[in-house]
């Protein structure tokens, strides 16, 4: 299979300080599920927001979809940004939107008409439970719910790369499996899947997932599966 | 045009609503009162002038100051026959005793009537076209059958008024240009601070992937609808101004040639001032937008 996202040597710095993250050099296959942990300010967000397009790295090649996001024209960036799916950590819903027009704002984003957006955004919200809350706005959602909604909206685009941040960090473990059972059906529609948890049990839950492991802003790649080319074509 | 005022369902509540506003529709609705008065004013004296322009171009007056009056009257026969004559010549009259004693009557009372002052004879002229080609002729003509007799271009002596009215018109425009600029520059104003107020949801935007045209839109129609508010707000209440004081203008008089206070076309402009507005508003919204985000990746 081919590379959906490929970084080369990639290293990202806030300012003047020290890298955040240094000499990045993996890639990950088109319809793969990968879990990428690591301690708290090991670097993590800041991976996450070079493959969802939120930053430039300071040095190095990042290769998504098979094109040069560094050098790209910025006014190209919103259509390889609607391939993207995103859950943040801290949800980032629009305070003054219900949830059902939070869920709803990638598909109008989109163009897509009113009508046709009306149902798969019930669908979700129903798939979220959370069908009797869509005209709340996010204020009154409890976080867990806030994050239900942050889901529904990040998949409701069927993106071709879903990247989580923590995504069942405020859910309880009903819902963190069904969330995670979405990803995998997601994943096996061919979404790749790039998720950040400190959830072990989460891990476990996958079996065809693959560990990234981020220690210090360096990834440890023991197996060589991340590698580019990967050290086992085999596998790819 | 109709897009100017559209709101797309798909941008419904991206922005809330009730938060550019402010204060934007009344600064728009006083610019707009403001500029809608200067550009009456501005099409008023334009109007004016060009009126008093064209009928003072083609215009002359031949005055015969002979203290005889035999020989005054078979002058001015003779002269108006021989004007009569010219083909640059439309028209030409004789201006009667009692005519010159009304003109003078303010200044002279009855003496004015009174045989003993002499009063110059005039002779009103108008000209088939306007230029000097028409005068030229008449001077040469005036010069061999009455040499004492003098020709006065109209143009001449209304010139100072003709050059002021000409200059107003200027100035009336200049301020709808101002006006324009600093509509503009509120716009801009009002812009930058609800990008700073809505720059999490922009950002939130831009990752879901909304183009910078796409934001851009929604402050558009924001503004759009602010400066329509505002802009017919403001031109209602300059017509309701203006109205009246053109009907005060008009009473006034005087007799000025080319005395137009109100021009026909004037309040279709005014009228049209608001949708001006709107196009004006969306365009600065629209490139003040692009630049700031322009900044951000």
């Amino acid at each position: 299979m081919s590379s959906i996202v490929q970084f080369d040597n990639v290293g990202l710095r806030y300012g003047t300080g020290a890298e955040t993250l240094s000499d990045l050099s993996f890639s990950l296959r088109r319809g793969g599920f990968y879990f990428l942990t690591g301690a708290s300010g090991a670097g993590k967000t800041s991976l996450l927001k070079l493959i969802y397009l939120a930053l430039r790295p300071s040095r190095g090649l990042v290769r998504l979809f098979g094109e040069d996001m560094v050098t790209i024209a910025r006014d190209r960036l919103p259509g390889f940004r609607r391939r993207i799916g995103v859950v943040f950590q801290d949800f980032r819903l629009v305070p003054h939107l219900s949830a059902f027009d939070n869920v709803a704002l990638p598909l109008r984003l989109a163009g897509v008409p009113e009508r046709d957006l009306q149902r798969p955004v019930a669908e979700m919200l129903e798939w979220v439970g959370l069908s009797h809350r869509s005209s709340a706005r996010p204020a009154t959602l409890s976080g867990g719910e806030q994050q239900r909604v942050a889901i529904a909206r990040a998949v409701i685009g069927r993106p071709e790369i879903l990247v989580a941040d923590e995504p069942t960090g405020n859910v309880d473990p009903e819902m963190a499996a069904r969330l995670l059972y979405l990803f995998d059906n997601l994943n096996k529609l061919g979404t790749t899947m790039v998720v950040a948890t400190h959830d072990l049990h989460l891990l476990s839950r996958i079996g065809s997932a693959t560990m990234m492991r981020l220690d210090d802003g360096k990834l440890q790649d023991p197996t060589g599966l991340l590698r580019h080319p990967p050290a086992r074509p085999d596998l790819f | 045009m109709f897009e100017l005022f559209r709101f797309a369902a798909r941008d419904k509540g991206v922005l809330p609503e009730h938060r550019s506003s402010g204060m934007l529709p009344w600064l728009i609705a006083i610019m707009l009162f403001l500029t809608a008065l200067a550009c009456w004013a501005g099409m008023s004296l334009a109007g004016a002038a060009a009126s008093l322009s064209s009928d003072l171009d083609r215009r002359a007056t031949v005055q015969l100051a002979e203290p005889n009056a035999r020989l005054r009257d078979g002058q001015i026969r003779a002269l108006m026959a021989e004007l009569d004559k010219l083909s640059a010549v439309e028209s030409v009259r004789r201006v009667s005793d009692d005519e010159l004693a009304a003109m003078l009557d303010p200044w002279l009372g009855d003496t004015a009537r009174n045989a003993e002052i002499p009063v110059p004879a005039l002779i009103d002229l108008v000209f088939v076209r306007s230029g000097s080609a028409g005068l030229d002729q008449v001077k040469s003509l005036v010069a061999t059958v009455a040499p004492n007799a003098r020709v006065t271009a109209d143009a001449e002596w209304l010139a100072p008024a003709s050059s002021l009215l000409r200059t107003l018109k200027w100035l009336a425009l200049g301020l709808v240009a101002l006006m324009a600029v600093a509509t503009g520059s509120v716009v801009v104003m009002a812009v930058r601070s609800s990008l700073n107020t809505h720059g999490e949801t922009i950002d939130i935007m831009h990752l879901m992937g909304a183009s910078d045209r796409q934001v851009a839109q929604l402050f558009e129609r924001q503004i759009a609808r602010d400066a329509l508010l505002g802009g017919t707000v403001g031109v209602i209440v300059a017509i309701l101004v203006i109205l009246p004081l053109s009907a005060r203008i008009s009473s006034i008089g005087g007799g000025l040639p080319g005395e137009t206070p109100v021009q026909w076309w004037s309040f279709p402009v005014l009228i049209l001032l608001p949708v001006f507005g709107v196009g004006l508003a969306r365009l600065v919204a629209r490139r003040t937008v692009l630049s700031n985000l322009g900044d951000k990746l």
